[in-house]
């Protein structure tokens, strides 16, 4: 597959990269990009019409939950892997919290080797940082990290105590592998299951304040100034905290950040209809949080969009608001999500892929978001005008908890290429394995 | 406008003469008024009894909102009006006073609610306006004046000044059922 | 305009309020007859779906219930047994198929019945969710209030204690203010909501000040169990605070009157002398609660008749 021959033709190309923006074709041989520039000759190349489209590196989400091994019912890497290519996702990061967790590097293998068989997108694993996450013993990080793991992360739970955080990110360093936080205080956030305020007020459910989270990225952020290690701040969702990493960057701390679509778009008053759908750990927040998220992505102090793709089955949220699990699923939503930050012009076409591609490859020092001539040939082809109904029976994934369902989306990816081969169209849907 | 202020009070009068001739133990009858348009004439009814036979006859009010059959169908619920029993209805002859008679459904609904409050021995009814339409096996024993009209039509007992407490007319608005797809 | 269910205070505006204290005013006299019953609802189904027991509330509906001539089920699935083996979405499906023209639920989680009211086609009436709603029992207190001062403009309405996980609180605070009351919290700082003055009432940790002028009082019940040592650091320290005797009313109009939604801790929210004795109305309340829910019950009630053939 990988010797396919494919020319992307006259599609806006987006390479933050090199800063490239024009119209150009791209031709894809060998699993490479061969050629880049106007007017190249197909000769026999089998064709992608990308008139009026943008064509960007494959994007790489840095936090989804493909749930296998253990919970296959929710999703599994198969299913998780079309939603990824059908999304614009030509790889993902997948978190520990497994069952069993992803402390071992068999279970890496096991990953990987599944994803090798059954994933039309690459697959790179988070190993725990902690035993079981259960916060307490660090986990064999080197050997993790020559298994395949690009990042060690508890995510799912939070790392409490401040002194096994700190000898985590110290020996983090010996993997050379950045450290992704959950930043809840668990002890702030106690029963809360909505963002504290007038909304949790008006609902009488239990608030998860702010300051749950703040209080997290402040103590890790001190502690990765301590050791020196890179601590990447996993769905921030507070201005607050997102106050503290422009400040920490500016000191010269290694630090980085993400942000999910649905923190990007939405405010704690979607859930004033009870909506299991709309809980999140952390919970959607207020007005002036989502604004401070969208300002940081901009100025560049949050790195890159995330999912937190987080599959969860009908029965499990059809149930009363505390009792649901948080998370919802967003790989195949992401982009239509946040191209509205395109429309109102708070990003560039570019930079909007820079936080899609080329940043979040670089975070977990993997190749990718790059359309340079001699590049592994992962390519995603977006619409930004298409519209379509959203709808999660008919999607990839085996969840259907999206605070989406049913709406209008703007903007699709309608082919995804994968180390060369053509892996996604939105007229046949995923193409391979 | 079908009656005027002086013809009601004309068919009160003939009304009140008639309970009084038909009734034998005036102290026993007793006045119950269906709400709202029942209860001014109900009042005149028994002043004109005083009048004629100097004996004050109770008047009550019994809502009839909550014994109709066609309520909880409706979706929207009517407001409920107020109730007044202030004398017990047992061995009493009741009059119940309604401003227009039309299906009977009201009266049916009336006396249901009636038996609730006691055992009468004799029920009677004073229909100012009949108008025709009935559906059930409801005869008025004192009738003002009949009115025949279409259905679709409305009749209303109204207050020349907004309320029920000075003046009273009854008029007819509406159009017959089929009238518009007939114009049309 | 009210809706098919009745969720919560917050969804209905003034007239909606006012219209149903004046449906609850007929009803009392239905109350007052010899024979307590009339035929409105005869033939319908009225189901009492309570997750969490509450006898009180239970009892007060399935009168109001009987009293329209309704059939009256009780259908009490114990919290524990309520699995994930069976969802919201199943026991809904359950009583649909007993074809109810009303459910009444009590749930100890905020938003269960507007979930169980998304997937019923009968209307549904909150009986209390969690710290969400109990809009049955802010319009008993509405009905007492208004028998006791005839009305709300003008009056100051003073809820005291544990603002943060009441629904009371809340549902009160939404009928007092729409009916044009002023209505004020009283907490230690511990348990009053985030952004409560966003609702409309104005917060204080001064019980004094609050309780300055104010023409009703409502204490609210200290769930002991749950909340020594977390909100509030002992019993003891509460009653001295935050607890209601005659010295505290004080504060309040010659002529305030003092609401419980019951049961009452006596001498921890409320002095054991006050609970049942003028200024206190709280066993009016309990009266009242039939013919408040006897008026929900009336505008709310039955599904439209299908026409057959």
């Amino acid at each position: 597959m990988a010797g396919q021959r494919l020319l992307i033709r006259g599609g806006r190309v987006l390479d933050p990269s090199t800063r490239r923006d024009e119209i150009a074709d791209v031709l894809v041989e060998g699993g490479r990009i061969a050629a880049l520039g106007p007017n190249l000759p197909a000769d026999g190349a089998a064709v992608v019409d990308a008139a009026g489209c943008w064509v960007a590196p494959g994007f790489v989400d840095l936090h989804v939950h493909l749930r296998e091994p253990g919970q296959e019912y929710k999703e599994d890497i198969a299913s998780g892997g079309r939603c990824a290519v059908a999304g614009g996702f030509t790889a993902v990061v997948c978190m520990a919290n497994t069952q069993p967790v992803n402390d071992d590097p068999s279970v890496t293998e096991y990953i990987l080797d599944r994803a090798r068989q059954e994933s039309p997108a690459r697959v790179y694993p988070v190993g725990a940082a902690t035993r079981g996450l259960a916060g307490e013993v660090m986990t064999e990080m080197v050997a993790l990290v020559d298994a395949g793991c690009v990042a060690l992360s508890d995510d799912g739970k939070t790392i409490m105590d401040s002194g096994v955080m700190r000898r985590v990110l110290e020996y983090s360093q010996l993997a050379r592998v950045p450290i992704i936080t959950h930043a809840e205080d668990r002890t702030l956030v106690r029963e809360g299951v909505v963002n504290e305020g007038p909304v949790s007020t008006r609902l009488g459910l239990p608030g998860n304040p702010a300051t749950a989270e703040v209080v997290h990225v402040a103590r890790d952020i001190m502690l990765a100034e301590l050791t020196g290690a890179h601590l990447h701040v996993g769905h921030v969702s507070t201005a607050g905290a997102i106050d503290w990493i422009r400040a920490a960057r500016e000191r010269g701390v290694h630090v980085t950040a993400e942000v999910t679509p649905h923190h990007l778009a939405l405010t704690d008053e979607a859930t004033l209809g009870y909506d299991t759908n709309t809980k999140m750990a952390p919970p959607l927040r207020s007005q002036s949080d989502v604004d401070a998220c969208r300002a940081g992505l901009a100025d560049g102090t949050i790195d890159a969009i995330a999912t937190d793709h987080a599959p969860h089955a009908v029965h499990e949220k059809d149930v009363e608001f505390t009792a649901a699990p948080p998370g919802v699923i967003g790989l195949e939503t992401a982009v239509p999500v946040t191209l509205d930050l395109v429309r109102k012009q708070e990003l560039t076409p570019l930079e909007w892929v820079r936080r899609l591609s080329t940043n979040p490859a670089r975070i977990i020092h993997r190749p990718g978001g790059s359309l340079e001539v001699g590049a592994p040939a992962d390519v995603v082809v977006i619409d930004p005008e298409r519209r379509w109904i959203y709808d999660p029976a008919k999607g990839w994934s085996k969840s259907r908890n999206s605070p989406w369902a049913g709406q209008e989306m703007i903007g699709r990816p309608i082919a995804t290429v994968v180390g060369g081969a053509l892996v996604y169209d939105v007229e046949r849907g995923v193409l391979l394995p | 406008m079908v009656l005027d202020d002086v013809a009601i009070r004309r068919a009160l009068v003939r009304i009140a003469h008639e309970i009084v001739e038909r009734n034998d133990e005036i102290r026993d009858l007793y006045l119950v008024a269906i709400p709202n348009g029942g209860v001014p004439l109900a009042r005149t009814i028994a002043s004109q009894v005083r009048e004629i036979t100097g004996i004050e006859l109770p008047v009550g009010i019994l809502d009839t909102t909550l014994y109709r059959d066609d309520l909880i169908a409706r979706g929207e619920r009517p407001p409920l009006r107020r109730t007044e029993m202030p004398s017990a209805v047992d061995d009493r002859v009741v009059v119940l006073v309604d401003d227009v008679v039309s299906t009977g459904r009201t009266i049916r609904a009336a006396m249901d609610a009636l038996m609730d409050f006691g055992r009468p021995r004799g029920v009677q009814l004073v229909g100012l306006v009949d108008r025709g339409h009935r559906e059930l096996p409801i005869k008025i024993d004192f009738v003002g004046k009949n009115i025949p009209t279409q259905r679709g039509e409305r009749v209303e007992l109204r207050g020349t000044s907004g309320d029920l407490e000075g003046a009273l007319e009854v008029v007819v608005h509406g159009e017959p059922e089929g009238a518009a797809e007939a114009r049309a | 305009m009210m809706g098919r269910d009745l969720l919560g205070i917050e969804d209905l505006d003034r007239a909606d309020l006012e219209r149903i204290l004046e449906t609850a005013e007929r009803m009392q006299e239905v109350g007052r007859r010899d024979v307590k019953k009339v035929p409105t609802l005869r033939g319908r189904t009225l189901v009492n779906l309570f997750f969490e027991p509450s006898t009180r509330t239970r009892t007060s509906f399935e009168i109001a219930g009987k009293r329209l001539s309704a059939d009256v089920v009780n259908f009490s699935p114990s919290s524990s047994s309520l699995t994930k083996a069976e969802s919201i979405l199943d026991t809904a499906m359950t009583l649909d198929a007993m074809a109810p023209d009303a459910v009444v639920v009590r749930h100890k989680v905020a938003g269960v019945p507007k979930r169980i009211a998304d997937a019923l086609a009968a209307p549904v009436i909150n009986a209390g969710d969690g710290a969400h709603e109990h809009p049955t029992q802010a319009l008993l207190d509405c009905f007492t209030v208004k028998q006791e001062k005839g009305r709300f403009d003008g009056l100051t309405v003073t809820i005291i204690g544990d603002i943060t996980h009441s629904r009371v609180a809340r549902s009160n605070l939404y009928a007092f203010s729409k009916l044009g009351a002023e209505v004020r919290l009283a907490a230690p700082p511990t348990m009053l909501p985030a952004g409560v003055e966003s609702l409309g009432a104005k917060a204080y940790t001064s019980l004094r000040e609050a309780l300055e002028g104010a023409d009703v009082v409502m204490v609210l019940r200290i769930q002991q169990e749950r909340m020594e040592g977390c909100f509030f650091p002992s019993i003891r320290e509460y009653a001295a605070t935050f607890g209601i005797d005659r010295k505290k009313l004080r504060y309040a109009k010659d002529d305030v009157i003092v609401m419980h939604p019951g049961p009452v801790n006596r001498g921890v929210e409320i002095a054991h002398d006050l609970a049942d004795r003028r200024p206190s109305v709280i066993l009016d309340q309990v009266r009242n609660g039939v013919a408040v829910r006897m008026a929900v019950l009336y505008q709310f009630a039955g599904r439209p008749a299908t026409r057959e053939g």
